[in-house]
């Protein structure tokens, strides 16, 4: 967390800076098959975040030497655009995308199975096109409905969102001003079938009863998005049931 | 796939079953710690340094101070940079080159435990506020991979800031040779690494357990027994029940390990 002092008044009569309740998420949309190349693609904007997720595979997977024989090689590249935050960000991997890339890949790796196609790659893409805080929720939500639209079959659809706190109040999906100033945030990514929990990072300071309560907010967030990405997903297979006839 | 995977693959089954049945292959119980040996300021030309072995696992930070810029969100405060290098005399799992995603990650973690717990008081390291600051460089160098290198470098890395001190500044020039102020630090967090198979936590995993793990939980915690940092790493599920249940015995542990210091 930024942690560092502001004038900015984060809570004001109970309510946030951006004007919502403690426990209300940004505005959401979702779009499914949004890219003509790739297998499955989604584009997510979630509050000022813009994110483009694309799915390629299973496909030959290269170099060869990484072929497993059991499974296929999962890859999540999390990326952002250069001018994706107010100052430029340096084009290419640096140690934070690396780090999110990894643990976000984690979070996939029991989800789908990768085991229907051994000495294969599946490759997911994320592109950040702009970034206002929870980038790596949003990436991995839109990365997961990408692969639903790639036809590959998982256990389920995962879905991520954060809480934090900010000021003395435990609140849902963090903006940039409250993960700038705020004092701690905890991205969760779950699976909403199972309730088990594919992804947890924090930063900041929450004593226990903070953590649990902040676990909670963030749980019930990932649910509320959930029903947003099988609406999404219907609503894509929806439109070619129009083209091609209902029946 | 290489030859030590199928190895790993086939040994897997056996150590897997023998925690299921609450046993470890060192014979350690699920929450028992490996020994801990502190070697403090292991190198005296680094401005804070310590070796760590936990059991057979030994890691080696070292601390050096630079003069440099403030960031410009925080021109009053000093700042810190860790990184980690897996050298390749270590494990025969580790080659040399840039950094891969299993050192970014130790330092990362290592980092924001660090970081988020206030352990270093920046406000002091500030020399003129918009032009210089003290830079404290936190360099893990692991020496031996037995496992649990997060925690390892995380111990590392807190007992060298602890017995880390200022180089002389005069007239713009560092003397590394001589010694100035002790370096503002405040706060002792402790990491606690656990490894999820088949459903049991395991403290303080060994290499051969990391080989067959679900996945492994750190939780950071700081004196007054609160969380500063958590990292999911690997691919397995946790159960909220279980997580809740880390973080209490991470609390508790931190209280524990805090004596030792």
């Amino acid at each position: 967390m930024g942690g560092a002092k502001t004038d900015l008044e984060l809570i004001k009569n109970g309510k946030r800076i951006d004007g919502r309740k403690f426990d209300e998420l940004r505005p959401i949309k979702i779009e499914v098959g949004v890219l003509k190349r790739a297998d499955g693609s989604c584009f997510m904007e979630w509050g000022k975040n813009k994110v483009l997720a694309a799915v390629y595979g299973p496909r030959e997977c290269f170099p060869k030497h990484t072929q497993n024989s059991y499974k296929a090689k999962l890859t999540y590249r999390y990326n952002m655009a250069p001018f994706s935050v107010d100052d430029r960000k340096r084009p290419g991997p640096d140690r934070r995308s690396t780090e999110i890339s990894k643990v976000s890949r984690e979070a996939l790796e029991k989800v789908i199975f990768l085991e229907y196609f051994p000495r294969t790659a599946i490759n997911v893409f994320v592109e950040v096109l702009q970034a206002d805080a929870g980038t790596r929720c949003v990436a991995l939500t839109a990365a997961s409905v990408a692969l639903a639209d790639a036809g590959i079959p998982m256990r389920d659809v995962i879905v991520a969102c954060a809480a934090g706190k900010v000021e003395d109040e435990i609140v849902l999906d963090l903006c940039q001003e409250e993960d700038n100033f705020g004092s701690a945030d905890l991205p969760v990514a779950i699976s909403p079938r199972t309730g088990q929990i594919h992804l947890m990072q924090m930063d900041g300071i929450l004593d226990e009863e903070e953590f649990k309560k902040a676990f909670d907010m963030a749980t019930k967030g990932c649910l509320e998005v959930h029903e947003m990405q099988k609406k999404a997903l219907r609503e894509k297979y929806e439109k070619i049931g129009e083209v091609y006839g209902n029946e | 796939m290489e030859t030590s995977e199928i190895v790993w693959e086939i040994k897997k089954d056996s150590i897997r079953k023998m925690i299921q049945s609450g046993k470890r292959s060192d014979g350690r119980a699920l929450d028992e710690y490996r020994k801990m040996e502190f070697l403090e300021n292991y190198v005296p030309k680094a401005q804070g340094s310590c070796l760590v072995k936990l059991g057979d696992t030994q890691v080696l930070v070292g601390i050096k101070m630079d003069v440099g810029e403030p960031y410009a969100d925080s021109p009053d405060r000093g700042n810190l940079s860790t990184s980690c290098e897996l050298v390749p005399l270590a494990s025969p799992d580790f080659s040399a080159g840039p950094p891969d995603e299993e050192s970014i990650e130790t330092a990362r973690v290592v980092d924001r435990g660090i970081r988020e717990s206030k352990m270093i008081d920046f406000e002091k390291l500030c020399i003129t506020e918009g032009e210089k600051v003290w830079t404290v460089l936190v360099d893990i160098h692991v020496l031996d991979h037995d496992g649990n290198l997060i925690d390892a470098a995380s111990i590392a890395g807190v007992k060298a800031l602890l017995n880390a001190y200022l180089p002389k500044l005069e007239d713009d020039k560092l003397i590394y040779k001589e010694r100035g102020d002790k370096l503002p630090v405040r706060e002792k967090p402790v990491s606690s690494t656990f490894a999820s198979i088949g459903g049991k936590n395991l403290l303080d995993p060994s290499y051969e357990e990391e080989m067959v793990m679900d996945s492994k939980f750190i939780i950071v915690t700081t004196e007054d027994g609160k969380i500063c940092a958590i990292q999911k790493s690997g691919s397995g599920p946790h159960k909220r029940e279980d997580i809740e249940g880390m973080v209490e015995t991470a609390i508790r542990r931190g209280k524990e390990v805090r004596k030792q210091f």
